[in-house]
């Protein structure tokens, strides 16, 4: 089953084409890997998809519906979760008020409640801290670091903790942005790990932008190339290294095959 | 030196300073999840304080229905600048925002003279008009119970912004506002619900100001005085408000006491800026504001 569906899309802004054209569908539970040289549009291809750039033309869908008119806090409040490239954490606060505000759109209790703390609103955050710590902070491993803040974590860490917060939504599809990007190999391991485990585990799709082509190859079901802004080919990390287009465009041609 | 004037000195200009606090809590509300430095500030106070007065001397009504009633006004009139300006401007230089602010302040200030006329008016008597003893201190009744009433509103948005939903939802926007949207947060929404906090803010310094010293349109050039408490304190920094309002109201009654003598008046206006000054020497964004934040 398809649980997200980009359909014909265009992006552009002012004069410069983005993304041309550009179609593909996410099987449930899948890791949907998309790649390209740079500025080939992947980070434009997930902002649309949660909702943050809407395209010139195309469609989304997010669990047979359509979603292109909903906003990113409503695509987030349906089940997209999201983290970034450059670490959007709060630094200011602690690794579990981090985590807790990615439960935010999931707490049901309305303004007035929310605004005094009484009642229903504290007796759901209780329920829902509990849940949290007991789930995600095991299963990520940062039991120790929960209390600290986030800006005096290492850098591993503090992708850690995004990808935390980003769980504490309970998404069914999780939008990473390069999420090992500047890491050591230790660390790229134990990210790709944790990838595997909220796929599996977790049930939840992933839908990743990477540069790192051994993980990629490794973990991923699909993968999309991405090239100048068009759709180059769609498949199996195998059918896709061994197409010519993609060696083409990342290892440049020879000039007598030209 | 004569201790129970340095005293007495010392206490007023802290009730005054308290007063200054919330008045700065009304920018610092809209700055903190809008990046936004509201110039309308004074006038929002104006406007609060206008409609108090006509609440309780044309419509005679206790003030007990007043207050929330002005609160209830100012939440109207933050969220409808908001929506019907401000929400239009977004994505803008931060250059023609600000203009856009201090065209808004113009706009109140003269549908107050429209309304009101520009005469000065006095409210009736809202607190018991007996002076307030501490020993050998005098504490001006107006100014003692308008100083307990600020803080009481200043301890609520602290509280409101430390531990309630709205209040983490708040710092979350102003913090990162893609990250927000991806945690689900309506960052629009959290905008307007700043500027109603703000303009609440605003309009409850507006009534205290007013009781002390009555009300005319100018009421809102206080505004202006309330500005460098917000950059001593750091813009977007609720506590550094605070703080920033108790150290200009002491200061500034210290150099009206013991200078002003001396000179022909005057130091006391301009003693909280020559402390400014000081301080963004060694702390360029203010006592406690983040480093990020817009310099001027």
């Amino acid at each position: 089953m398809n649980i997200l569906s980009v359909d014909d899309v265009s992006l552009s802004f002012g004069g410069l084409e983005v993304l041309t054209d550009v179609s593909f569908d996410v099987t449930q539970g899948d890791i949907f890997a998309i790649i390209g040289p740079n500025g080939a549009g992947k980070t434009s291809i997930l902002n649309i998809i949660s909702g943050f750039y809407r395209p010139k033309k195309g469609k989304v869908f997010f669990k047979g519906n359509d979603i292109s008119h909903l906003g990113p806090d409503k695509r987030a409040a349906q089940g997209m979760g999201r983290t970034f490239q450059n670490i959007a954490l709060y630094h200011g606060m602690s690794v579990l008020d981090n985590i807790k505000l990615g439960a935010h759109s999931h707490l049901k209790t309305g303004l007035m409640g929310g605004l005094w703390y009484w009642g229903a609103a504290h007796r759901e955050e209780m329920a829902m801290r509990k849940k949290i710590e007991e789930d995600i902070i095991d299963f990520l491993e940062i039991e120790t670091i929960r209390k600290q803040p986030v800006g005096s974590l290492a850098y591993g860490l503090q992708k850690r903790v995004e990808l935390a917060r980003a769980l504490a939504m309970r998404p069914k599809v999780l939008l990473m942005d390069e999420p090992v990007a500047g890491m050591n190999a230790e660390e790229t391991e134990d990210m790709a790990r944790f990838i595997l485990d909220i796929k599996e585990e977790h049930d939840i799709t992933i839908v990743l932008i990477e540069h790192d082509m051994k993980m990629i190859m490794d973990i991923s079901d699909r993968v999309l190339v991405l090239n100048f802004g068009q759709k180059l080919t769609c498949g199996t990390p195998g059918d896709v290294q061994k197409h010519p287009e993609v060696i083409k465009a990342y290892l440049g041609q020879k000039k007598d095959q030209a | 030196m004569n201790m129970d004037i340095f005293l007495q000195l010392i206490s007023s200009g802290f009730l005054v300073g308290g007063i200054y606090a919330l008045i700065a809590l009304g920018f610092v509300l809209i700055y903190k999840a809008t990046n936004i430095i509201n110039f309308a500030t004074g006038e929002f106070m104006m406007i609060g304080a206008y409609i108090f007065y006509s609440l309780m001397v044309y419509l005679k009504l206790s003030p007990f229905v007043g207050f929330p009633l002005v609160i209830v006004c100012a939440a109207l009139l933050g969220t409808l600048v908001e929506r019907l300006i401000l929400r239009h401007m977004l994505g803008q230089p931060n250059i023609s925002i600000i203009m856009v602010t201090i065209g808004l302040s113009s706009i109140l200030l003269g549908v107050a003279e429209m309304i009101w006329g520009s005469s000065f008016r006095s409210f009736p008597p809202l607190f018991p008009r007996k002076p307030i003893l501490l020993g050998e201190i005098v504490l001006r009744s107006n100014l003692f119970y308008g100083f307990l009433m600020a803080m009481a509103v200043v301890v609520i948005f602290l509280i409101l912004f430390k531990y309630a939903k709205v209040g983490v939802a708040m710092r979350a926007t102003a913090n990162d506002q893609m990250a927000a949207f991806s945690m689900g947060i309506n960052v629009k929404t959290m905008f307007t619900i700043s500027w109603a906090f703000g303009a609440i803010a605003a309009s409850m310094g507006g009534i205290i100001i007013g009781n002390i010293g009555g009300v005319q349109p100018t009421l809102g050039h206080i505004g202006l005085k309330i500005f460098p408490i917000v950059i001593l304190g750091g813009l977007d920094s609720i506590i550094g408000a605070v703080i920033g309002g108790f150290i200009v109201g002491i200061v500034e009654n210290l150099a009206g006491g013991y200078l002003d003598p001396y000179f022909h008046g005057g130091v006391k206006d301009l003693a909280p800026f020559i402390v400014l000054l000081f301080i963004l020497l060694i702390k360029p964004y203010g006592l406690f504001g983040t480093k990020e934040i817009e310099r001027l």
